[in-house]
């Protein structure tokens, strides 16, 4: 029997992945698709709520449908501002981004 | 429900709106236009905000809340952004004819405080905070042409998304606990158990993570010296109040100290943003970057008060908020004006800055006094209240770190004074400032001082708004 905690699992490790794809990956598209990863892993964890906890319905489900709406715009501020730097670097890897610095 | 007290947020909203179908249906004429409205568009907010400042209305079942604390940041944001939009002026050529556009994402980052200001829900501070941050990766990335500008954009759009996943995770795992996301009703529902310390934790990550709190602060210098000036200020001062005011929200409603003690996390955080903030500026020589230290450690200051969370500190974290608007944007207006005319913000290029321009230098010196916590300027009244809360708490040590570091901090401070008033510089002349910059340094000067002066008057403003907490 698949409860709750099967998808806390499921959600955390998720979470853990998308989190090291930020850390280890070098091209901007890649980590802002790791990123992707988290906001799911949450998105799961709040319908999962939703399924087996919350009194009131929907309210897990509704915090998810405004997640998926927010990352959206995220990506696509994103994506803009990666074209942007490419057409002064002609490239994407976050390595070669170095003029700021302490 | 009395839907005017939305007044505020619907006029900001909509003075958006109209100001981007503006500056798409007028192309020239509208540019001058579009700032005098965006402008009186926000005095008009700062107005209604304070004239109804004690009407208080829980909306939606209780996810919108206009109390008196809503009220209060509300007004200080406005504030922020009238500051920012005068000062912004100077700043106009370099952003060529994409002006309308910078208008309508400050009033959508000004929306995006006020919710988050507001926000008596889980879900309406993500709302607020996303559309805050999302308005000011654009912002920051704003000089096309600059590719210091862009990498900033990139970096705070990567970061801000990973602490904004960091923070919904913890928000996550506190519904799974109480099974509700209406802030005041989280507190009856939870109970002390390792899921509600990791969300917890989490919830504090990601809100360090927005006032840039050590450690997570690494974001903070890159992004405040690339990202243009002005923005820099709203980032600064506008940015870090919502995140506070969302942060004292929650933690105050939502979390009992009996449950976990957050208030100790909180403390060790702000010991550690006040020493490394201040430490690093110490080795700046690039001013925007050393502000943008200095504004880590005012970050500090301000967690210290809230660690408190006693009477006093509270007021402390309101009242310093408030007085922090002013006395960086001064600074900031100064650079902006160094910047504009000399084209670099190194500390070279603020030298005999006190024989060129004596008001700039006259209004930096002033402000970074006041930061520096200096009596009779407004910062010394504002770390007098959230000190002496940190000691009413018990936290004596952290009290004792934060005059030490205020100390340490007056040296930087006054380098950039030394430059100023002792520097050479081959250069002379006076400095070009725009008039609506001028008038925001002179608010600046005069409220830093009138502050400190007499620092009653914001005191008990501080004091109604933090009532709904006592």
């Amino acid at each position: 029997m698949i409860g709750f905690t099967h998808y806390l699992i499921l959600s955390t490790i998720l979470f853990g992945i998308g989190m090291y794809g930020v850390l280890s990956k070098r091209n901007a598209v890649a980590v802002l698709m790791s990123v992707e990863i988290m906001l799911n892993a949450v998105n799961i964890n709040f319908v999962a709520i939703s399924r087996f906890i919350n009194s009131e319905p929907g309210v897990g489900q509704l915090f998810a449908i405004f997640v998926i709406v927010v990352a959206a715009a995220e990506v696509a501020v994103g994506l803009a501002l990666i074209i942007t730097i490419y057409k002064q670097k002609k490239s994407v890897n976050l390595d070669d981004f170095d003029l700021l610095k302490w | 429900m009395n839907y005017s007290l939305l007044a505020p947020e619907i006029l900001a909203t909509a003075v958006g709106m109209l100001v981007l179908i503006l500056g798409l249906i007028f192309k020239d004429r509208a540019r001058q236009s579009v700032g005098i409205i965006s402008l009186l568009s926000l005095v008009a907010v700062l107005i209604l905000v304070i004239l109804r400042f004690t009407d208080t209305q829980v909306f939606f079942n209780g996810i919108y809340q206009v109390d008196t604390y809503a009220n209060f940041f509300k007004a200080l944001f406005a504030l922020a952004a009238v500051l920012v939009i005068l000062n912004s002026s100077q700043y106009m050529e370099r952003f060529g004819n994409k002006k309308s556009e910078f208008y309508a994402l400050m009033m959508f980052a000004t929306v995006g405080m006020m919710v988050m200001a507001s926000a008596g829900d889980l879900l309406t501070i993500y709302i607020g905070l996303e559309l805050m941050t999302v308005s000011f990766y654009i912002l920051t990335a704003y000089l096309l042409e600059d590719e210091t500008s862009s990498e900033a954009g990139l970096k705070y759009l990567i970061l801000g998304a990973i602490s904004s996943a960091v923070l919904l995770f913890g928000m996550s795992l506190v519904f799974a606990l109480s099974g509700t996301t209406v802030i005041t009703q989280i507190a009856g529902q939870i109970s002390r158990e390792p899921a509600l310390i990791a969300g917890v934790i989490l919830i504090a990550a990601g809100f360090a993570f927005k006032i840039a709190a050590v450690p997570f602060h690494m974001w903070a210098p890159d992004i405040y010296q690339g990202a243009p000036t002005p923005i820099t200020t709203y980032l600064a001062v506008g940015s870090k109040a919502a995140g506070f005011a969302a942060l004292l929200r929650i933690f105050i409603f939502a979390i009992p100290l009996t449950q976990f003690n957050w208030s100790l996390v909180l403390a060790i955080l702000a010991a550690l943003t006040m020493v490394v903030g201040n430490l690093i500026a110490l080795t700046q020589t690039n001013v925007k970057r050393m502000l943008a230290y200095s504004s880590i450690a005012q970050a500090g200051y301000i967690l210290a008060g809230l660690a408190a969370a006693n009477q006093y500190g509270l007021k402390g974290v309101l009242f310093y908020a408030m007085l922090y608007v002013f006395s960086n944007t001064g600074a900031f207006a100064v650079a902006t004006a160094v910047e504009v005319n000399t084209g670099s913000t190194d500390r070279d290029a603020f030298n005999a800055l006190g024989q060129r321009s004596p008001m700039l230098a006259a209004v930096m010196t002033i402000c970074l006094l006041s930061l520096a916590g200096i009596p009779p300027m407004a910062g010394f009244a504002g770390k007098f209240y959230l000190f002496s809360g940190a000691i009413q708490a018990g936290y004596l040590w952290l009290a004792f770190i934060g005059l030490l570091m205020s100390m340490i901090s007056v040296y930087y401070y006054l380098l950039v004074a030394k430059a100023m008033y002792i520097g050479s510089n081959p250069q002379t002349g006076a400095m070009t400032v725009k008039a609506p910059a001028r008038l925001a340094l002179w608010v600046c000067l005069l409220a830093t001082i009138l502050i400190g002066v007499y620092p009653a008057l914001l005191s008990n403003w501080a004091q109604t708004a933090i009532s709904i907490f006592m």
